[in-house]
């Protein structure tokens, strides 16, 4: 969706502000919020894509005027509710009021480490032939889905060249909405600065983004 | 290690003294606890684990390692997240990892333009910079103007490619490798390569320039 998310581009934010000697965590909970939302992710009631996808469905003056954590706290309570685990009432409450609904895991202290060490891997056994190879120039699609989607807008209608082939990896657009993995080809395309941002655009500068094989066609 | 669930109130005796923000986490995990969904001693533990034992130090030894062993360096590059792996390295957001090596001609940059993708893993969760507006808008269109705001100046004639997080796989830069560091260890170069240095928003430090972290 053309959320506040989607940022690459956009001007007016102000300079980068590094600040020395960052602590991982800015207060209490941001620490419980960040915990909960990937233990609450690990019960498989949403997948990643979902998650994504919440954040990224706030308003955008909502979204670009919250603090990180403040946008997991919104979305994390949005797919709650959406997925039926809680009612409004209990999370205003903070206290159940009807029975649990069940879900698939439960992150455990003990098998954490092991788990996390395993990961989550995302690459899936390909549904048929890629359809690009290194090399090829393509054009990525011009596009604006009301739902997720992970072709940014800077990169839409421009055209650039496959640098990469990753195999097939779960598409995000089906994914979120739980609409299917629809494992998709994966390439890193590359764009020329000047293709993306014109004649000021850094001399001899790239761009590139992994861009789904449902992004782009030959150019 | 933290314990901030309902049950151990040890850093607010009472919820008067909690911001709405506090009161409102503080009320989830509750819900959360009680529904059965989720477990205290899993958030305290997840915590844990983001807050001491992943960062940037194990992004570090990767680097030395490629820095000191070419064999090392080549498999790095070619197939990285087998390569971290074989220093006890990997997990969850890292799971497709491509490492990008920095040239005397070009520099790589790492950005998330669309959210907060960054290689867990190898340099643990992301500064606010990372995720906030500012780095995620200009990034992508002027580079070189950000690098200006780390205190990086690269040759006009050094190109760069940024790299943007757009999927599942993650991205760690490859530094050049600092001159002068030729009879280091590799314990010793590790200490050199800063979280910046593998994100592409800064370089290496120089041995004995007495400069810290990141």
């Amino acid at each position: 969706m053309n959320g506040g998310q989607d940022l690459g581009g956009g001007h007016g934010f102000g300079p980068v502000v590094p600040e020395p000697d960052e602590p991982v965590f800015h207060g209490e909970w941001e620490k419980r919020v960040f915990a909960l939302a990937m233990a609450m992710g690990f019960t498989g009631a949403w997948n990643l894509d979902g998650s994504r996808a919440a954040r990224e469905s706030l308003p955008p003056a909502e979204y670009l005027s919250s603090s990180y954590y403040k946008i997991w706290l919104e979305a994390l309570e949005k797919q709650i509710l959406a997925n039926g685990l809680a009612t409004r009432d209990e999370i205003a409450a903070g206290r159940a009021s009807t029975p649990a609904a069940p879900v698939a895991r439960v992150l455990a202290a003990d098998s954490l480490a092991p788990r996390f060490r395993a990961g989550f891997p995302s690459d899936r056994a390909p549904e048929a032939p890629a359809r690009f190879a290194v090399g090829d120039p393509v054009v990525a699609r011009v596009m604006n889905p009301v739902g997720h989607t992970r072709l940014p807008r800077y990169a839409r209608g421009r055209r650039g060249r496959v640098e990469a082939v990753h195999g097939a990896f779960v598409f995000p657009d089906t994914n979120a909405a739980k609409a299917g993995e629809n494992p998709a080809w994966l390439y890193t395309v590359a764009f020329e600065a000047a293709e993306l941002w014109g004649a000021d655009a850094d001399p001899g500068g790239r761009v590139t983004i992994a861009a789904f094989e449902p992004y782009l066609d030959p150019a | 290690m933290t314990h901030h669930h309902p049950d151990h109130d040890h850093d607010h005796d009472h919820g008067s003294d909690l911001s709405p923000v506090e009161a409102r986490v503080r009320a989830l995990e509750s819900l959360l606890v009680e529904k059965g969904y989720v477990e205290p001693a899993a958030l305290d533990a997840l915590i844990e684990m983001y807050e001491t034992k992943v960062g940037p130090h194990l992004g570090a030894r990767v680097v030395a390692r490629a820095w000191v062993d070419p064999a090392y360096r080549a498999r790095l590059l070619a197939e990285a997240t087998p390569a971290i792996g074989e220093l006890g390295i990997g997990g969850r957001g890292g799971e497709h990892m491509v490492v990008v090596e920095n040239t005397p001609d070009t520099h790589n940059m790492v950005v998330c333009t669309l959210c907060s993708c960054y290689p867990w893993p190898v340099l643990g969760l992301p500064p606010v910079w990372y995720k906030a507006p500012p780095y995620r808008a200009r990034a992508v269109s002027d580079p070189r103007g950000v690098l200006a705001e780390f205190g990086v100046s690269l040759p006009e004639t050094t190109r760069i490619t940024v790299w943007d997080s757009t999927a599942e796989t993650r991205f760690m830069v490859l530094p050049l490798r600092p001159a002068g560091t030729e009879g280091l260890s590799e314990e010793a170069l590790a200490a050199l390569v800063t979280r910046d240095a593998m994100i592409g928003t800064g370089l290496p430090l120089s041995p004995g320039s007495g400069e810290i972290r990141p």
